[in-house]
């Protein structure tokens, strides 16, 4: 059944500023380009907007800015760990699978805690179970499973739902 | 360009090498597919760091204005590095790739292949 829609200027405002600023960037803030990227950031939203849902907006952007950089802290930090681990001997290396429980449900924040999860070096977020209520993740080096499924949990999955505040 | 600049941009040129090159060593030597798949995925975000911001200084100074182009690289690479490993991953998983005998729960494995809840039975 086809679903009217209503004609909205700015369907994804948010998007619509990223998308000027990066072709400023790209572009190196000529005049312009500011226009022409005016242009592209309000006709672009009006074609890609129905295809895809709502634009999710974080509701805490202070918090946002400070996930951002500890995720940045931690990505260098366990790649100090990972360094280590590939340089030492393969025998001493412990490989597993673990099943983190979700909270989140929204696809937005289930992508950034799953990339997070990915980002930081000894993880790699490997599926997602049918109900999204799992996470299955590959680990490099397991020493305390229940430690390591708490860990993850605290540090990106809680303050992502204050983030987003669900 | 000052001294003092041109070592810090050397320093992180070669400290970026550097991370790279474990990445790289990790590639070849871990032991299986799953293992194989952290080493690559994680050189491309520190290493990649690093000679990007060397890159970014070094513009800056020689074009007179702050050069961002080096921050947008960086962030599609966080974009889709995650993205990759994870394709990279559930595709392993999908052809059933043989593991290490020392990797623990592999009885996950099978539950991820199915999607199914790890205690269901």
């Amino acid at each position: 059944m086809d679903k009217i829609r209503k004609f909205v200027w700015f369907p994804t405002p948010y998007h619509s500023i990223l998308l000027w600023l990066v072709w400023q960037i790209l572009h190196d803030f000529s005049r312009g380009h500011m226009v022409l990227g005016a242009v592209f950031a309000i006709i672009i939203p009006w074609i890609v907007a129905p295809l895809s849902e709502k634009e999710a907006v974080a509701k805490n952007p202070i918090k946002a800015l400070m996930y951002t950089f500890r995720l940045l802290i931690d990505i260098a930090v366990s790649n100090y760990d990972v360094a280590k681990r590939v340089l030492q001997s393969n025998h001493t290396l412990k490989p597993a699978f673990i099943a983190v429980p979700l909270d989140i449900k929204e696809p937005v924040p289930l992508t950034i805690f799953t990339s997070s999860v990915s980002l930081t070096p000894g993880t790699v977020s490997v599926e997602l179970s049918d109900d999204r209520k799992w996470l299955y993740v590959h680990v490099l080096h397991l020493e305390d499973e229940q430690q390591l499924i708490s860990l993850i949990k605290a540090r990106y999955e809680v303050p992502l739902k204050e983030i987003f505040g669900c | 360009m000052t001294v003092f600049l041109e070592v810090i941009v050397s320093v992180l040129l070669v400290f970026g090498s550097i991370v790279m090159l474990i990445g790289s060593i990790g590639l070849a030597k871990l032991p299986d597919y799953f293992t194989r798949l952290h080493a690559p995925t994680k050189a491309s975000t520190l290493g990649v760091a690093c000679i990007l911001t060397a890159s970014m200084i070094f513009f800056s100074i020689q074009q007179g204005h702050v050069s961002l182009k080096e921050v947008l690289i960086s962030m599609f690479l966080l974009i889709t590095a995650p993205v990759a490993a994870h394709m990279l991953a559930k595709a392993g998983l999908h052809y059933k790739v043989k593991m290490t005998d020392s990797t623990q729960n592999q009885h996950l494995a099978k539950k991820a292949y199915l999607h199914e809840n790890p205690d269901d039975k």
